[in-house]
């Protein structure tokens, strides 16, 4: 690993102005937060973060999970994978947020993984993870193996001429059906970014990933409150049972009256080179009848622009038989 | 000054923590560099938690902080100020087994070895987690812990003979 320099924050201000002066917030930044450390270590190993300078932000107050006086909630930015999913208000109102996070990782790992970090997280392809190959994330102009490549579990939506690199976030997946908005503190004035305005399409710059600054610190993640009677439920579908990365995975919250569909919420990971949700697919649902057929259009229409890669086919009937048995499971 | 002296810069970046090692208070100067398992095993000498992957995969890593499990590889030993780590070592010794210990030497749960102590800190961690009753439950909560040799299911049988154990003794 490449010599570094750890500085312990004590203040969100001290930490926010030493990470402003990196030069970027995305790949190759200088300076880089240090939370639960169990993407950003595993990627200074491989040398794909080569960070001259660490901020420790694990005591900034950045914990607690609040609910808000209007039925939604506050996840703090440090609160672990763990304390999220088995929260009692998670649980409850947001099934499918907490069965997402329990599809992911280990338990050791989901112990010190936090909120922010989770949707931080960078993709698992094998050209992005190995320094001997190129890769246009980690170095921009290097060109993409994966395109003629190692493809199998990479996306069909979303994807550029320059990058096809799967989102692995399993909570960012649920946390974009419920609407989250990321709270951002930086140097300038405190921000709120809903998530689907929060990653970027890779297009020709896939090194940059999601709109955050030099300096922008991730303090809160909120989630409003979800509709009266809404259901939802979270699938996951790979090749190992369990502690394995998603072929393809929904997170689904429905709303079902007199057997008619009155509200349709959701978002598909595996697949796109974000967590994909397609609010066109979700307008078509409103109204129908709550029956197979309708859900089969619905998920025709979000895959309808799908280019599936040399090796995973597959994923485009895999992503609608998935959405289709997530609803299901949501509903009934 | 560091061209002339690559020892005094070296010195320059390390960084004082104390944490509580198996009950003992240890104040160490540490590289931010260095993972919280190559301090246990290469600083502390605690050679019970092994050295897998080091890429957060396998798991032989495992240990408890503040009574939680983790991968010590994934931990910066810089971070750890101020924290309680519980290795293998401070679970059990010969003539004084942690039942967990006990139950994989009775149910023959591993092979050559080498994933143990993570198997075993892991399964001790599940005791006090929300998991349920069935096998295939303890299965999903040790998929973190690879076995190369796959002891797996005596690895299972160890743990529900444990958890049999504390509930008739109405343990938690």
């Amino acid at each position: 690993m490449k010599p570094f320099e750890l500085e312990r924050a004590t203040d969100r201000a001290a930490a926010i102005a030493a990470a402003a002066a990196s030069p970027t917030a995305q790949q190759g930044a200088s300076i880089r937060f240090l939370a639960g450390g169990t993407t950003l270590v595993d990627l200074m190993k491989l040398g794909v973060e080569q960070p001259e300078r660490l901020v420790d932000i694990n005591r900034l107050g950045l914990e607690g999970i609040e609910e808000h006086r209007d039925g939604g909630v506050r996840i703090g930015a440090a609160v672990t994978n763990s304390d999220l999913a088995q929260h009692p208000l998670i649980k409850q109102r947001y099934a499918a947020l907490s069965e997402a996070i329990l599809a992911g990782a280990s338990t050791q790992l989901r112990n010190v993984a936090t909120t922010a970090g989770n949707l931080l997280q960078r993709t698992r392809c094998v050209y992005f993870r190995n320094i001997a190959t190129p890769c246009n994330k980690r170095e921009l102009g290097s060109g993409c193996p994966a395109i003629e490549g190692a493809n199998r579990m990479l996306a069909i939506l979303g994807t550029s001429a320059a990058c096809i690199a799967t989102n692995p976030s399993d909570t960012a997946v649920a946390m974009m059906a419920y609407d989250a908005s990321v709270h951002v503190e930086g140097v300038s004035a405190a921000r709120s970014i809903a998530l689907k305005d929060f990653y970027l399409l890779p297009g020709d710059r896939p090194d940059r990933e999601n709109v955050l600054r030099p300096g922008d610190l991730v303090t809160h993640v909120t989630l409003p409150p979800p509709p009266l009677g809404e259901k939802s439920a979270y699938l996951k579908l790979r090749d190992r049972a369990s502690y394995e990365f998603a072929l393809v995975s929904t997170a689904a919250a429905v709303v079902v009256s007199n057997g008619k569909i009155m509200s349709a919420r959701f978002a598909l990971g595996g697949v796109g080179t974000r967590p994909w949700r397609v609010p066109e697919a979700e307008g078509a649902l409103i109204g129908q009848p709550a029956a197979e057929e309708s859900f089969r259009r619905a998920a025709d229409l979000v895959l309808t622009n799908a280019k599936p890669q040399s090796q995973n086919a597959f994923k485009v009937e895999l992503a609608k038989r998935c959405m289709l048995e997530t609803f299901k499971r949501a509903w009934r | 000054m560091s061209a002339q002296n690559p020892d005094a810069a070296k010195e320059d970046r390390l960084l004082p923590v104390t944490m509580v090692v198996n009950g003992e208070k240890r104040e160490l100067r540490v590289d931010p560099r260095l993972s919280l398992l190559d301090c246990l095993r290469e600083i502390l000498h605690l050679t019970g938690t092994k050295k897998g992957c080091d890429h957060g995969q396998c798991g032989a890593c495992t240990v408890h902080i503040h009574g939680r499990r983790a991968n010590s590889c994934l931990a910066l030993a810089a971070v750890q100020d101020g924290r309680e780590i519980v290795t293998i070592e401070g679970l059990g010794s010969p003539g004084r087994l942690h039942p967990m210990q006990a139950a994989f030497l009775e149910h023959d749960a591993y092979q050559c070895g080498y994933c143990t102590s993570g198997q075993i800190m892991s399964a001790v961690a599940l005791l006090k987690e929300t998991c349920g009753a069935t096998d295939d439950d303890v299965r999903e909560f040790m998929s973190g812990n690879i076995c190369r040799c796959g002891a797996y299911s005596n690895i299972v049988a160890a743990v529900q003979q444990v958890r049999r154990t504390q509930s008739e003794k109405g343990e938690p």
